[in-house]
Order: C-alpha cells, then sequence, then structure tokens
C-alpha cells in the first residue's frame, strides 16, 4: 500500500485543503448523495483507492480500499460462498465499500446479524494533517486502546476520509426460506416479537400494506423445522430473492412509491424505535423491518411531530428522503454535542471533512 | 511484589495527608461515613485488581449507593481535580482498576440490582455492579440468556464488561460485549448524566457506544446497562478431537470455516496444558495428543444434527486421531470443565504463571507456537497454551516463581516478546482482557505516536482535565521512547518522503 499513487495523491489533497483552508466532499459513486445533511466542500473522489487488499476466507476477515465497488467486493466473498451480513443497501445498484462504512446504513439482516459496526474489525484513515492512522486490526478479538475504527461506522466522513477498511465476513446461509402472511400491524409486531424470543433462524422481516413476510435461514434442518412451526405462505425462491434484493436497495414497491411522493412534497421518515413498540399513532404508508425496530414512513408531517413519536418509543427520526427543512437527524443533547465538536476538533482541527453532513454545525 | 505504575503521582507523605484531609472533606459533605474509606487497613482490598503484581494504596475509597451519590462524588472530584478511578467486582487481568496513589477510587460494587427483564423486547436493564452470570440467570425463567461468557462471569460485574469489551468463547458466533449492548447510561467525569446508544438499534450522531465500550473506564462512569438477551438455544452438543500435531489442529479449525461452518465455541489447548488440567479435572482428555480442539454446536436438535455431522467429517478428514461427540449436557460439561479450569490448573503446576491475551490471525498459530517453543528455551521457562482457536485470540501461560526476582524478570521479557511478534504477525497485543497498566509498553509498539496522539485526543473529548482512570490503556511519548521498541507499522508505512509542515 505504500507505493500507491491513489494514496499518495488522496494525502496531497488533503494537505492542500488543509493549506488553501478548502472543505471537502468525500464522494465515491455519489449514490448515497441524497443521504444526510447537504454535501458541501470540493469533491474529493475516493474511487481511485480501489482494491481488495487481502481476503482470506478462512479467517473470515477481508481487507478492502475504501473505492472498491462494493459490488465487487460482494462479487468476491460470494465466490467464496461468503457475504457482508448486514446486507447494506445498493443505490440504484452503485456505491462504495467506503461509503458503505462512512453511511453506516444496513440492511434487511441487520436485526439478527448485527449492523455495519459490528462488523468493522480495523480501519485506516487520515487526519487533518494528512496523517494515515490504523486502528482495530483483522482479527476478531481486539481490545487495545480505544475502537475508533469503530466509530467511523455511520460517521459521513466527518472524522476523515476512510483509506482502508476490514471487515468481518460470514458465510452464505446453507438454506433459505420466505414465508408470507396476510396480518394487520398489531397481529404482525406481536407475532415478530414472540418469534424473536424463540430459537429460530429468523434473518429478515418486512410489513407492509398488511401483508408480513419473513425470512429463515440458517442450516437446511433449521429452516425445514421453522417452516413447520411458523405456518404461512411459502414465496418461490426466486420471487423472494427478488423480493429481499428490492427491498435490499429501496427498489421495491414501497419505496418506489415513496420516491413518488417524495417528488411531490412528502418526506420518507426512517424512525428508529425500541424492538417492542406497539403500532406508531401516525399517519402515511408504513413499513416496517427489523422486526419493529425500524419503520419507514411518508407523510408530510413536521419533524417536531416524528421526532417526539420516535423519542415516545425509545428511538429517533431521520428525514432520510424529502426537502429536510428543519435538520435531518435528532439533535443530539447538549452534554453529547460537546463530544462531538471536541472529537471532531481532534480529528479534523482545520473542519476540511465533509462540513455539516452529520451535523449542521460539524 | 509490587511494581510501579506508569507515571507514579509523587508526594510527599505530607502532601498526601493534606490532600486526603481535603478530599475526605469533601466526600463527607456529599457521602453518608460508612460509604466512605481512608484507613489504610480499611483501603487494602482496593490496592489491586486481578492484576495482583501491582498494587497500590488509594488514596480514599468512595462507595456510593445511589446515582446521585455517583454524581455527587464526581463533582467533588472534579473540583479539587482529583483522580477517579471506577471499580466492579476487581475481576480485570490488566490492572485497569489500578488505584491511583493521590485518587479516589470509586467501587460500584452496591449497584447489584437488575432493574428489568423485558421479555418481549428481549432486554435486560441492570445496574453496573450486576454480576454477568445473574443477569443470565434472570433472563433464563424467559428462555434468553446474556451471551457473552467470560470466564470470570460468576464475579464480574457488567460495568467491568462494559469497560473492558470482554469476550469469552462463544465470541465467534454471538459476538463481544459491545454486540450485545443497546445503551449505556452514566456520568460524565464532571458528574453530568450522558446515555450512549439508545433503547432502538442506532443512534443518532457519531457512534460514541463503541469507543465507550472497551474504554477502561478513562471516558465515563457506567452505572446502567441496557443489554440485549438471546433466546437459549435448545441444544448444545461438543465434539472432541485429538491430533498428534499442532499444525494439523490449526488447519482443521481453518477447515471448518473454510466448510462455512461457525461453531458456538471452538477452543485449542497444547499438549502441556492438557497435562495440566487433566491432573486437575479428570476429564478424560487424550493425553498423547499433540492438542486437542473443542468444537461446540448449538441451535435447534435438528441444526445441531446437521452441524455436528459436518463437523465431525471435517475434522477426521484434517487427520484426527480421536474423536468423541458429547452424548448428553453432564458428558458436554465435563468436556469444557479442563478447558474452563486452564488458569487455575496452571497454578496448581506452578508458584506464578502470567497471562498472555494477544489475538494472531489463525493461520499464524502454528508458527508462534514454535515461537514460543524457542522463548521457552531463550527465557528458560515453561509456557502452557490454551487458544480461543474460532477467533484467533491466543493465552500463552508463562510459568514463574515470582519470588526469585529474575524469573520475573525473565517471564515479563518472554511475555513482551510474544506480544511483539504477535504485532508482527498481523495480530494485537490484547484480544479481551485490555491494556490496564500491564500492556502500556506493548501499546508503543502496536500505534503510532500520531495514533497515539489520536486516543489521548478522543479521551480528551470526553474527559478534558484527563482525570478519569488516568495512566491507563495509552502510553506517553516518553513511556514509549524510554520502551526504545520500534512502532511495527503492519505494512501500512506513511511516506518518509513525503513533506508535512
Amino acid at each position: 500500500m505504500n507505493d500507491d499513487p491513489a494514496l499518495r495523491r488522496l494525502i496531497d489533497r488533503v494537505l492542500t485543503a488543509r493549506d488553501t483552508r478548502t472543505p471537502v466532499c468525500l464522494r465515491g459513486h455519489g449514490s448515497k448523495d441524497f443521504y444526510g445533511e447537504a454535501p458541501r466542500g470540493e469533491p474529493l473522489d475516493m474511487t481511485p483507492l480501489a482494491g481488495i487488499a487481502h481476503y482470506e476466507p478462512t479467517e473470515l476477515v477481508v481487507t478492502v480500499r475504501a473505492g472498491t465497488p462494493l459490488a465487487e467486493l460482494e462479487a468476491v466473498l460470494a465466490a467464496q460462498g461468503q457475504c457482508l451480513a448486514f446486507e447494506p443497501p445498493r443505490f440504484a445498484g452503485a456505491g462504495t465499500v467506503g461509503g458503505m462504512v462512512a453511511a453506516g446504513l444496513a440492511g434487511p439482516s441487520r436485526a439478527a446479524a448485527g449492523s455495519v459496526r459490528d462488523f468493522v474489525l480495523g480501519a485506516a484513515l487520515l487526519d487533518g494533517n494528512g496523517e494515515l492512522l490504523r486502528f482495530g486490526g483483522e482479527v476478531m478479538k481486539n481490545v487495545a486502546g480505544y475502537d475508533i475504527s469503530r466509530v467511523l461506522a455511520g460517521s459521513l466522513g466527518i472524522l476523515g476520509p476512510i483509506v482502508e477498511v476490514s471487515l468481518k465476513v460470514l458465510p452464505l446461509p446453507p438454506a433459505r426460506t420466505t414465508l408470507r402472511f396476510e396480518w394487520r400491524e398489531p397481529r404482525a409486531l406481536q407475532q415478530l416479537q414472540q418469534w424473536a424470543g424463540q430459537p429460530l433462524p429468523l434473518r429478515a422481516s418486512a410489513w407492509w400494506n398488511d401483508v408480513l413476510v419473513v425470512q429463515l435461514a440458517g442450516a437446511e434442518a433449521a429452516v425445514r423445522a421453522a417452516v413447520h412451526s411458523l405456518g404461512g405462505e411459502r414465496i418461490e425462491p426466486a420471487a423472494a430473492e427478488q423480493f429481499w434484493g428490492d427491498l435490499r436497495d429501496q427498489r421495491d414497491e414501497f419505496f418506489s412509491a415513496a420516491g413518488d411522493a417524495v417528488h411531490n412534497g412528502a418526506s420518507l421518515w426512517r424512525l428508529s424505535v425500541a424492538s417492542a413498540s406497539p403500532p406508531l399513532a401516525t399517519t402515511g404508508a408504513q413499513l416496517i423491518e427489523w422486526g419493529g425496530a425500524l419503520r419507514w414512513i411518508v407523510n408530510q408531517a413536521d419533524a417536531t411531530t416524528m421526532r417526539a413519536l420516535a423519542a415516545s418509543r425509545g428511538g429517533h427520526a431521520t428525514e432520510f428522503r424529502g426537502a429536510k427543512r428543519d435538520g435531518v437527524f435528532t439533535p443530539l443533547p447538549a452534554a453529547l454535542a460537546r463530544i462531538h465538536r471536541e472529537l471532531k476538533a481532534r480529528f479534523d482541527p482545520d473542519g476540511l471533512f465533509n462540513p455539516g453532513r452529520l451535523i449542521p454545525d460539524l | 511484589m509490587t511494581l510501579s505504575i506508569s507515571e507514579p503521582a509523587t508526594a510527599t507523605p505530607d502532601e498526601r495527608g493534606r490532600r486526603q484531609a481535603d478530599v475526605v472533606a469533601a466526600l463527607r459533605a456529599v457521602l453518608p461515613a460508612h460509604a466512605l474509606l481512608w484507613h489504610r487497613e480499611d483501603t487494602v482490598p482496593y490496592e489491586c485488581d486481578g492484576l495482583t503484581a501491582y498494587r497500590q494504596q488509594p488514596l480514599v475509597v468512595a462507595l456510593p449507593e445511589s446515582e446521585a451519590q455517583v454524581a455527587a462524588v464526581l463533582k467533588a472530584c472534579h473540583a479539587l481535580q482529583v483522580p477517579v478511578v471506577a471499580r466492579g467486582a476487581g475481576t480485570g487481568l490488566s490492572g485497569g482498576a489500578l488505584p491511583h496513589a493521590l485518587g479516589v477510587t470509586l467501587s460500584l460494587a452496591k449497584f447489584n440490582r437488575i432493574v428489568r427483564v423485558d421479555a418481549l423486547a428481549r432486554t435486560a436493564v441492570v445496574q453496573c455492579g450486576v454480576r454477568n452470570a445473574a443477569i443470565s440467570e434472570a433472563a433464563a425463567p424467559h428462555g434468553l440468556y446474556y451471551a457473552p461468557d467470560p470466564s470470570s462471569q460468576i464475579a464480574c460485574t457488567i460495568g467491568g464488561n462494559v469497560a473492558e469489551n470482554s469476550g469469552g468463547v462463544h465470541c465467534l458466533k454471538y459476538g463481544l460485549t459491545l454486540h450485545n449492548v443497546l445503551k449505556v447510561r452514566g456520568y460524565t467525569v464532571d458528574g453530568e448524566p450522558i446515555e450512549f446508544g439508545a433503547d432502538a438499534l442506532d443512534a443518532p450522531g457519531l457512534d460514541l457506544l463503541s469507543l465507550v465500550v472497551g474504554s477502561e473506564g478513562m471516558l465515563a462512569v457506567t452505572t446502567e446497562v441496557t443489554v440485549k438477551l438471546c433466546p437459549r438455544p435448545r441444544l448444545a452438543r461438543c465434539l472432541m478431537a485429538s491430533f498428534d500435531d499442532i499444525a494439523k489442529a490449526g488447519d482443521a479449525v481453518a477447515a471448518i470455516i473454510a466448510a462455512g461452518l461457525i461453531p458456538a465455541g471452538l477452543e485449542m489447548m497444547d499438549k502441556p496444558m492438557t497435562a495440566a488440567v487433566e491432573a486437575f479435572v479428570h476429564a478424560g482428555y487424550d493425553l498423547d495428543a499433540a492438542a486437542i480442539l473443542l468444537c461446540e454446536s448449538d441451535g435447534t436438535p435438528e441444526e445441531v444434527d446437521e452441524e455436528i455431522a459436518r463437523m465431525q467429517a471435517v475434522l477426521a478428514h484434517c487427520g484426527a486421531t480421536r474423536l468423541e461427540v458429547s452424548r448428553d449436557e453432564a458428558q458436554r460439561l465435563k468436556f469444557w470443565s479442563g478447558r474452563k479450569n486452564a488458569f487455575p490448573a496452571s497454578g496448581r503446576i506452578s508458584p506464578d504463571y502470567m497471562c498472555m491475551d494477544s489475538t494472531i490471525p489463525r493461520k499464524r498459530l502454528a508458527e508462534m507456537l514454535q515461537a514460543i517453543a524457542q522463548m521457552e528455551k531463550k527465557h528458560r521457562l515453561r509456557c502452557v497454551n490454551v487458544f480461543h482457536a474460532g477467533d484467533g485470540n491466543l493465552h500463552p501461560l508463562i510459568l514463574f516463581d515470582a519470588n526469585d526476582a529474575d524469573e520475573l524478570h525473565r517471564a515479563e521479557a518472554f511475555g513482551a516478546e510474544i506480544l511483539e511478534l504477535s504485532v508482527a504477525l498481523g495480530g494485537t497485543v490484547t484480544g479481551e482482557h485490555g491494556v490496564g497498566v500491564e500492556k502500556l509498553n506493548s501499546m508503543c509498539v502496536q500505534f503510532s505516536e500520531q495514533e497515539r496522539a489520536l486516543m489521548f485526543g478522543v479521551k480528551a473529548a470526553f474527559d478534558p482535565a484527563g482525570t478519569l482512570n488516568p495512566g491507563k490503556v495509552i502510553p506517553t511519548l516518553h513511556r514509549c521512547a524510554e520502551y526504545g521498541r520500534m512502532h511495527v507499522k503492519k505494512g501500512l508505512l506513511p511516506f518518509p518522503e513525503l513533506e508535512r509542515f
């Protein structure tokens, strides 16, 4: 990596940005330009910094440079029967590994498998002086010093450019089956919570329009036994793969309709709430994922209303898509906001990286 | 034997006495008399944690009983700029709870209440002083349990687990403490209440929970933790496999993973370790084997049958000389009894032992064990090995006699050499026991000056005055210069030819 001209150019760009006091907007494919507060600063293209640095299937670890296309990484893993278990979304089929980590978004399997952060084992990043810093590593267990690599997941680039990341990978489940139930929201939520407390190979769930769809994944025998005990209607495998893929990449019917509604002035809200929360008192179309812990809502309500609704259920609301008149993310309590300011100042004293993308004044 | 800590706070007896009087006066105003200890005979039990080679008498021990008292103690200490060292059960193995000579040890032992178990949400809200095993006991009636199981789980507290990001033998499948904690409530160094994480699966802003978990009490004081509970698997069965060559056992571990299997537990013991534990627990281990692998499957009975059959096939193919599957729970526990008693068994064959905790890529295991065999000759000390093979976490136990100053010195040099080799092999100096004071020097090898500076920056962002558990985890520049070992750059050299201004 030390002779990588792409890294050398990236460091030069950071030093130039520092010396000219010109903030930069770190960018891979730009497939998540819509997410978070509006991008500001000179675009800094991360895609030249590409390639898989090490991949050891039997170590369950892959180390990959930030600009590598997510699709490329997933194809390499799939060839070895492995995957990114957190199923990150690929908006319009695009996205880079760096963008995936910086956005910290996970897909349908998140409640069962874990988040992006849970699979980060290590990372290299640049600080505001162009210093290459490495934290964590390529091993499963590592408690040497503060876990700075994991904080990069969901940081939206405000701490600095991610150069390289080491991720834990897992074998693809040997068997998968999708079941469908025609249930209204209260019944669907109640059932999901009950199932989650049992040792079932439940991997993903989605409720929309009075239909609950669940994916079982694991050992053949476990999936077969669970199908038997859960009941419901089995969805044909090809159709099921299509459904979960579309849901993961947010191009299924619900998200397509949400896109149209946003075009006409509505907002797509992402409410992350305590998983055992009952149906939320709100208007608009709703998709429920993660066993009840993630609720996508399309409506015209204001940010204050949606944030209060999420807070009443132990969570927070994000204006995922929309006009974003009142900030995208739920504002932080004072004590946390102070720590965020201090951290930003330590990683990026000159405020060069992705200004305002995660928190308006940072 | 007492070793000096990293940056000993020096004070004359008079200065110490005055400071103690000031702190006692300030804390008396916020704590009942019985919750404050400062006479030498009362503070002796707090002089060390599980790393008994390092001892330090605290200035004062505070034992608050309510969160309001914790906040008041922190505010009072902050006003006086007195260091505060939070402490749970004191079972830590790296000296993370070693007292500060001029500081307050904040014992949170009285925070031992399980606030609630929510079966539907599969969470438990517990105070920081609740024991790890007590959480699973409280969750058991609901068919749930708390997955991380450090070997000290009968005694260690969840607050300590959060501080250390504790692991256990089931990490590969179920994760570390960080993966099983939703929310941490506590106080900042100046006594302000703060929450990291949420009841939901994520929280707005940066993921500070991943910084706080594993921060060894240096960023905030934890008083309450919301943990995730998992459904208890219906069945667990364990395979015990013998190998006549340690490299073959290492290859078998890789082959299991390559077959797409994620065992619930995957542990290895070398021959000397097996001999030591067999003499202790009489579990019927194969004393002729160069290495023994324990490989566990859990889940539904159907799932376990399928996995065990696949594991058996892989292990047989890899040349296992003996293979046994546990028939029932009693036999499964017997298989594990030796592994779980590796540390006390080592205590029986040697006056003292030093437990290393590095993690290496699994494929480097044979290389590491060969190197350790060479080091045994070089340092003229014996070493027995247990290995969390599933996640590459190695526990070499260096046997020595602490009453012999030269043996202690050699044991320390032996340990440092293992840690340096671990970093060179692409691993880390601590997999689950933490840095504390024990591995401060080795941190100089694993991290560059700039990386350590950023860690100090993170510390300062949470604790500007630097009074929460100071002197732990991150070595100073001065200390690293004195240690004199080079930082191993892990193939990611910055460019020395580039100009920096």
